[in-house]
Order: C-alpha cells, then sequence, then structure tokens
C-alpha cells in the first residue's frame, strides 16, 4: 500500500496509494494571471455587489440578473468555454477559481452563477452538436443570454431518471412534443435557453433538450418561497404540448441521464469551491465582531470558547481549500492529458472528471458541511446578533443551507463516492482487494509498534494518514466481504465508509499542502501551515476511530468485532497527541491579529 | 498622441504597516501591492483619450521586477504598453530623472503622474519630471479635456478651483475628479488575458543617484480608548474632559 505516486493518481486511488507533495496542486501556485482574475472577481464583489448586499433578502430578483449580465461583461461567465465560442478557454481550475471568489458573497448570486456556468452551460459544451454550439455558447459565455436547468420533477428529485416529463416524436420525427412539470428550477424566472431532460417513449434513460425560452406551449409557477437564497430565481416549469425541433435534441435519445450525471461531476465540485468564500467571510465578519464586542469589559475574542471557533473556522476552511483545488487541478491535467493522447477537447472534458467523480462527490460534501459549520459558528459567534436579519450572519446561516441538498443531496453523493470506488474495484480499475486483504492479515499478525521513528518532516503525520487508509480498508473490505452486493442496502455503513474516505482525501490534502509549502518555503514560513495539519490528521484520527467504530459494531461480531476494534485503535493511533487547546489558541491569535480569515493563499 | 502614464506601485491602503527591524524600511512580507489609486484616475483618464481620440497609451513604472504584476495590471486595465525602468525607487529624485530619461527619448504628447504615492507621500515626482524636461505642470489636476495640441484643465487649489489651459506636451498631477471612482475599470478577463501578450519592456537605468536617504520611520502613536457618552449627560463630559483628557 505504501507505493508512493510521483504523477497524480487516477481518481479514488488515494486510498491505496500514497502522494508527493511536489505532484499535487496547492492553491499558492495559482500563477500571476489567475490571482488577477480572482482579485477582479473579488473587486466587482466588494464594489459592486457587497455595499447593496441586503437587496438580495428583499428578493430582488432583477438585480440577480443585472449582477450576472455585469459578470458577464466583465469574463466571468465564460472561463473555461473555448475561445472559439466567445470564452476565454482557461482550464478547469481557473474557473473554480472565480466561481471560489464570485460565490461567497450571497448565496443568491452563487446559485445563479452556478446554474448558468455549470450545469445551465455545460450539457451543451460537453454534448451539443457544433450547430448548436454556435448558436447557444457564445450568447451564454457573454452573458447575453442566462441558462438554466430542468431535471427534477414534483415525483423526481434525488432519483432523477424516474422523471415523467415526456418527449414525443411528431412528423415522422422531425420534432419532438413535450408535456410534464420541473420542479426547482433555478434561473427560471430569467433564463433564455433551458436544457430539459424528457423520455421518449418507454425509453429506459432520459433524453436532453434545449428549449428556448417563448417557445409555445412552455409556462412557469410563482417564486417559490424558500428559506434562503432569497434572490436567486426559482420556479416550476411546465411543459404543455411544447414542440421543438429535433435539432434541439442534445446529446443521443436515452443518453440525457448521462448528460445530467456527467454535468453533476463537475458540478459537485464546483458547489464545494463555492462554499469556501462564503466560509472565509464568515470567518473574516466573525472575528472583526468578536474584537469590537465587549461582554465582561473584555472582547469575546479573548475568551477561549470564541477563539477555539474561529481557529475551527479557519482550519477547517483552509483544509477544504487545500482539498478542493488539489482535485480541480487532477481534473485539469487529467483533461490536458487526454487531449495530448489524441482525443477530442470535448470528449477529454467529460472524461476529465468523470475519473474523478469520487473525489468530486467527497468534496460536495465536504464544502458544503464547513460552508455549514462556518455559517452555524458565525451566529453563534454574533450572539443574539447573529439572529436578527439585520446582520450578514442571518441570511449567511439559511443560503449556505441549500448547499447540503441540491446537485445531489449530501446522502446520495455520500453513497456515490463510496459506490463508485466498489465499482471502480470491481471492474479492476483500482485493486482495492490486496491492499485490503494485506490489511485482514496484518489483523492477524502481532503488530509491529515500531513507529519507525526516521527524522523527517511530516513522519509521524505521515505514519498516522497511512494507517488510516489502512483503517478505511479494514472497515470497507470486510464489510464487502460480508454483504457482497448487497451492501448497497447497507446505507448506514456506507455513510461511516463515505465519512471515513473523505476524512482521509482531505486530511492528506492539508498534509501535501503543508508539505510542499515547507519544501518551497522553509519550515519556518509554513509553521501555520504544518501545525494546521497535525492538527488537523489528530481530529480526523478521532473521526475516523468513531465511524469505523460504529460499523464494526454494526456488522461484525464475536471475535471479529474484538480484532476489528483492535485493529483500528492501532490504525488511528496518535503517537504524539498534540494539545489541541493550545494550538487552536497560535491559529486563532494569527486570525485575531489578521482581523480576518489569516490564511489566504495570496 | 502619445501619453506616459506613470504608476506607482505601492501597498493596498488596507495594508498593516510593519517595518523592519531597523524601522529603516517597510517590511514588504504578506504586502498586497496595488496600482497607487491616484494614478489609477489617471490611467483611467488615459485609457479614455486612447479609446476617443486613438492616444497611445505607455504605462512606466520605476522598480525591480516585483512590479511587474502592477504594470500588467494597468495592461489588463487598457494601457498599450509598458516599460519597466530596472532600478529600486528610493527616492523622488532619482524617480524622476529615470522617468525624464525616457520621456526625453519617447518624446510623449503628455505625461500623467498621481499627484501624489499613497505610500510615502513625497509628491514630487511630477513637478520635477515636468522640471526636467521643461514642460509645464498642472498638479492636483481634476479635469482634462483635450482637443488637438490645447487643453483645458481644472486644478483644485485651497477652497476652490482654477480653470486654464495649456498646450501640449505637459505634465500633471493627477487625482480623483479626472475621472470618478465609479469610472475606474475593473480589468476584465480578457484584458487580463491579453495584459501577457502587450509589450513590457525592461530598460536599464539611467545613470542617476538619490540625494535623498531615509534614516527610519516612524508609526503614529496608538489611539487611545474612546469612551461614549450619552448625548444627554452634559455633566459627565465636562467630568471627563477636564479629569481624564486635562481638556479644560
Ligand atoms: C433552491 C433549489 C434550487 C434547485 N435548482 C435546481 C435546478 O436548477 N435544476 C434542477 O433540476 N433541480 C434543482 N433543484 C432540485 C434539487 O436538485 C433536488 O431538490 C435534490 O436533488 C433533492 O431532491 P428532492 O428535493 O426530491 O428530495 P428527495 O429526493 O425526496 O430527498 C429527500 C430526502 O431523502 C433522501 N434520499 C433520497 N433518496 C435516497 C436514497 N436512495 N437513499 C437514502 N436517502 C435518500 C435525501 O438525501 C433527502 O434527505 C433545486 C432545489 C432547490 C431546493
Amino acid at each position: 500500500m505504501s507505493e508512493v505516486a510521483t504523477q497524480a493518481l487516477k481518481g479514488g486511488e488515494f486510498v491505496i496509494r500514497e502522494s508527493e507533495a511536489p505532484s499535487v496542486f496547492i492553491p499558492e501556485d495559482f500563477n500571476e494571471e489567475q490571482r488577477m482574475m480572482a482579485q477582479s472577481t473579488t473587486e466587482f464583489i466588494e464594489k459592486e455587489v457587497a455595499p447593496q448586499r441586503e437587496r438580495f433578502e428583499k428578493k430582488d430578483y432583477a438585480w440577480t440578473e443585472e449582477l450576472m449580465k455585469k459578470a458577464g461583461e466583465l469574463g466571468l461567465l465564460g472561463i473555461s468555454v473555448p475561445e472559439a465560442y466567445e470564452g476565454l478557454g482557461m482550464g478547469f481550475n481557473t474557473s473554480m477559481l472565480v466561481c471560489d471568489r464570485i460565490s461567497g458573497i450571497s448565496g443568491s448570486l452563487s446559485t445563479a452563477y452556478g446554474a448558468h456556468t455549470g450545469i445551465g452551460t455545460l450539457p451543451i459544451l460537453l454534448y451539443g452538436t457544433e450547430d448548436q454550439r454556435q448558436k447557444y455558447l457564445p450568447k451564454l459565455a457573454t452573458g447575453e443570454w442566462m441558462g438554466a436547468y430542468c431535471l427534477t420533477e414534483p415525483g423526481a428529485g434525488s432519483d432523477a431518471n424516474s422523471g415523467k416529463t415526456k418527449a414525443e416524436p411528431i412528423d415522422g420525427g422531425k420534432k419532438y412534443k413535450i408535456n410534464g412539470q420541473k420542479i426547482w428550477i433555478s434561473n427560471a424566472g430569467f433564463a433564455d435557453v433551458f436544457t430539459v431532460f424528457a423520455r421518449i417513449e418507454d425509453d429506459q434513460y432520459l433524453t436532453g433538450f434545449i428549449v428556448d425560452k417563448g417557445t409555445e406551449g412552455m409556462s412557469f409557477g410563482d417564486e417559490e418561497h424558500k428559506m434562503g437564497i432569497h434572490a436567486s430565481s426559482t420556479r416550476q416549469v411546465f411543459f404543455n404540448d411544447c414542440v421543438v425541433p429535433a435539432e434541439n435534441m442534445l446529446g443521443q435519445r436515452n443518453g440525457g441521464f448521462k448528460i445530467a450525471m456527467n454535468a453533476l461531476n463537475y458540478g459537485r465540485i464546483k458547489l464545494g469551491v463555492a462554499c469556501l468564500d462564503a466560509a472565509r467571510r464568515t470567518t473574516s465578519e466573525s472575528i472583526r465582531y468578536a474584537k469590537e464586542r465587549k461582554q465582561f469589559d473584555t472582547p469575546i475574542a479573548s475568551f477561549g470558547a470564541i477563539q477555539q471557533k474561529l481557529a475551527e473556522m479557519s482550519l477547517r476552511t483552509w483544509v477544504a481549500e487545500s482539498a478542493i483545488y488539489r482535485a480541480g487541478q487532477d481534473i485539469e491535467n487529467n483533461i490536458q492529458h487526454l487531449i495530448d493522447q489524441g482525443m477530442e477537447a470535448d470528449k477529454a472534458k467529460l472524461k476529465g472528471a468523470e475519473e474523478y467523480a469520487i473525489e468530486c462527490a467527497l468534496l460536495k460534501v465536504f464544502g458544503s458541511e464547513v460552508g455549514s459549520y462556518a455559517a452555524d459558528q458565525g451566529v453563534q459567534i454574533f450572539g443574539g446578533m447573529g439572529y436578527s436579519a439585520d446582520y450578514s450572519m442571518e441570511a449567511g446561516y439559511r443560503d449556505v443551507r441549500i448547499a447540503r441538498i441540491y446537485e445531489g443531496t449530501n446522502e446520495i453523493n455520500r453513497m456515490h463516492s463510496v459506490g463508485m470506488l466498489l465499482k471502480k474495484a470491481l471492474k479492476g480499475e483500482i485493486d482495492l482487494m490486496t491492499p485490503a486483504q494485506k490489511v485482514a492479515d496484518e489483523l492477524m499478525e502481532i503488530p509491529d509498534f515500531s513507529s519507525g521513528d526516521e527524522a523527517g518532516l511530516l513522519t509521524a503525520e505521515k505514519d498516522l494518514l497511512h494507517r488510516l487508509k489502512k483503517a478505511f480498508l479494514m472497515v470497507a473490505g470486510k464489510a464487502v466481504m460480508k454483504y457482497t452486493q448487497d451492501i448497497e442496502k447497507e446505507q448506514e455503513l456506507l455513510m461511516h465508509a463515505a465519512d471515513m474516505l473523505m476524512e482521509i482525501y482531505v486530511s492528506e490534502s492539508a498534509l501535501l499542502r503543508a508539505e510542499k509549502l515547507a519544501q518551497q518555503k522553509g519550515e519556518a514560513a509554513a509553521e501555520f501551515p504544518l501545525l494546521m495539519t497535525r492538527l488537523y490528521l489528530q481530529q480526523a484520527a478521532e473521526k475516523i476511530g468513531r465511524e469505523g467504530r460504529e460499523a464494526i459494531y454494526s456488522f461484525a461480531e464475536a471475535d471479529e468485532q474484538r480484532m476489528m476494534l483492535m485493529g483500528l485503535k492501532r490504525f488511528t493511533k496518535v503517537q504524539e497527541p498534540l494539545n489541541p487547546k493550545e494550538t487552536r489558541r497560535r491559529i486563532a491569535a494569527a486570525a485575531i491579529e489578521a482581523g480576518a480569515y489569516p490564511f489566504n493563499p495570496f | 498622441m502619445k501619453v506616459l502614464v506613470c504608476i506607482s506601485h505601492v501597498p493596498d491602503t488596507t495594508t498593516k504597516i510593519k517595518f523592519t527591524e531597523d524601522n529603516s524600511a517597510l517590511d514588504k512580507e504578506g504586502v498586497q501591492f496595488v496600482i497607487n489609486p491616484y494614478d489609477e484616475f489617471g490611467l483611467t483618464r488615459a485609457v479614455w483619450l486612447k479609446e476617443k481620440e486613438g492616444a497611445e497609451v505607455t504605462v512606466l513604472t520605476v522598480g525591480g521586477a516585483e512590479v511587474e504584476p502592477t504594470l500588467r495590471k494597468a495592461l489588463a486595465i487598457g494601457a498599450d504598453n509598458a516599460i519597466r525602468v530596472d532600478q529600486e525607487a528610493t527616492d523622488g529624485f532619482q524617480v524622476a530623472k529615470q522617468i525624464a530619461a525616457v520621456a526625453e527619448a519617447e518624446k510623449y504628447d503628455l505625461i500623467i503622474t498621481g499627484r501624489e504615492s499613497i505610500d510615502y507621500n513625497g509628491g514630487q515626482v511630477g513637478g520635477m519630471v515636468a522640471a526636467l524636461l521643461q514642460q509645464p505642470f498642472i498638479n492636483a489636476c481634476v479635469g482634462m479635456e483635450v482637443e488637438g495640441d490645447k487643453a483645458e484643465l481644472i486644478r483644485e487649489i485651497d477652497g476652490g478651483k482654477e480653470k486654464l489651459s495649456a498646450q501640449l506636451p505637459f505634465v500633471i498631477g493627477g487625482q480623483k475628479g479626472l475621472v470618478e471612482e465609479s469610472d475606474l475599470k475593473i480589468p476584465n478577463m480578457r484584458g487580463i488575458m491579453q495584459a501577457r501578450k502587450k509589450p513590457l519592456d525592461v530598460r536599464p537605468p539611467a545613470e542617476t543617484a538619490p540625494r535623498t536617504k531615509v534614516g527610519t520611520f516612524e508609526k503614529p502613536a496608538p489611539k487611545g480608548d474612546v469612551k461614549m457618552v450619552d448625548a444627554e449627560n452634559i455633566e459627565e463630559l465636562v467630568r471627563l474632559l477636564h479629569e481624564e483628557a486635562k481638556a479644560l
């Protein structure tokens, strides 16, 4: 299992192989041009959006639309659309960076942006015919037209393929007549282009269609009353004998579900990145408030209970950022690699992200949960003012809640991530069984307690990470052996396994980032990254231990249970525990001194 | 028309300023640098001249390689080309000499500097450049309309405004008013990508030496605590002013 890769790993492979720090991308690697793009995006938000932020809460949908048009003028809507279609043709991770910076101010803008650039534009980019691309992409990339994506139906949410919307071939197949009802359609109120999924006859899967606004037979429900993202337009869309020409079919007949799922790979990791700046902003505002707010004659920022929160918010945000951009660059590099090998660009874009579908699902979950955590703690730090609609914490708290629901609920994504890993193993794309068997054998052996105490940077942490992977392989391996195909029905176990997998990926990403920074700038300059890595890994070990134990109690008995619990204890043991209180105080001190989230990469 | 905009590379206004251990220089670690805000008004005005009159806009900074991102940002905003004079900027005189040397060779019709830079606030460079080139200098310039080789200008003076006319070439020290805050452009993505392809010419410095040398810097004393007194409570206010502030 301790094979070290000098090249990027395949999707999901992180659980059986180690990566070398120089081979992973860290946010500090963004070049000057990418940084300038990020700064422009931030400038746009600070100048044009932040001063009028309350308009979002007043359900000013027109303002969201206006901001989207302005974003279009700045070029923010076509970052990775090819130049041939009036986009900028930048790589995937650049589009992630821009998405990050535009999304933090409000869930309303974030949703409009995500729905337009992600699910609204990507299916046409990835599956459209040349004519469809010529017709739609330039206008979508520049913001002249807005996009929406109609998959969900009242009876078909998580089970998206069960939709009842029908597309009936008419005029000898020259046209299709669409009938049905879509619900929860973001941007519906102002979109010009709708990607609609419907079933032709009794096909097994859905088929995609592009429907232009104003097509006869298409109508809309009222704006939904939502908990948050108040200025994101969300409506039902009805199709009543809505006729579209056959040229508007997107991709192959019966191929729509695949389109929907592939667009989601991108959508998921993008949603993860979209939560980052919200977490940073919440953290920064909480730090500022905590420095100003006095109780007992003391700024609340000097209370340990508050510092603990500030540190933890900063830490998790930093870890999420490390993981999300690592995967983002892996996807970008993989696309380039496939193109270099002769694959067509659009196909490479599909395959490039599909390879990392496991990471995309995990990072959607992690990003949205870090965002939610920060929002919740932010409210708490603001106390009563956190609960007041006159302060930003309240809206942020409501807005971020949607991130755990759309683009596949976090439950669906958890199950999906483990499910895909097992599928890759079954298909022989990743050899999980050999390392899992090795771990199983190791359980029977006399444990090797020599800590292999080589000196070296992060040696103990790497050893711990290596063991955490064993913990996952042990639990998942045994569970699969016991339930075989029926593991799908043991959702609780899949949830535990997904959490273990997620913690492994994100803590490894933190470790690699700290190590790379230390290699580049020296250990002193990487003081906080190293410290945060140690603290986070320690917490990850606790979580993995807890999830693993719950799983083991749930499916193993007697001797097997005892043996696994002993193994788990060994695999999750932190050799030299770090003092978490002191470490968090140091992180909090850095945050308070900076007066804002202190770990921005540039 | 050839326009030169002199760009100073300065710490962002929100920077927490720290000095090196002996207080003789700014500690640049972790500092975000930006285009000097006064220069940005001038740059934006120059880009208008480009859009309306077809002017060619050059931006120039005297400094080491670390100032190049600032120059490229100016290119992204719309300048046509950039010059970096490869010398550490130490005092106003030396910077003015370098700018004048470039201007002697390039013969600009209009040179725009900022009224001052927000880092060291010397406010000298524009005037010195004008003197070295023997050209008029219009400082604190808040309005400029160019027509052929003539220009109508507005200067901000104490308590009012001064309108004047001048013939090109000349040097201005620009500020807000030249264009408004809302006219400042956020570099768009395409501009940023084009900036990579625009020429950035690194020139060896002309022979010159600074005439002043900084000894040490000192920060203002931290502000004392603020006490809020209820508007109704005049007695308490008087007591505090008397006993604590010792102002009465
Ligand atoms: C504001 C907003 C904007 C949206 N925008 C769009 C859009 O632009 N386009 C679009 O097509 N859709 C959109 N959606 C729809 C969104 O993707 C769905 O709401 C989401 O996929 C969940 O589906 P559902 O609401 O039917 O919930 P359900 O599928 O009914 O889920 C309810 C609960 O059951 C759980 N669950 C469901 N299936 C399983 C299972 N097999 N195993 C275990 N647990 C399960 C879920 O995790 C969840 O906790 C939007 C939704 C909202 C609220």
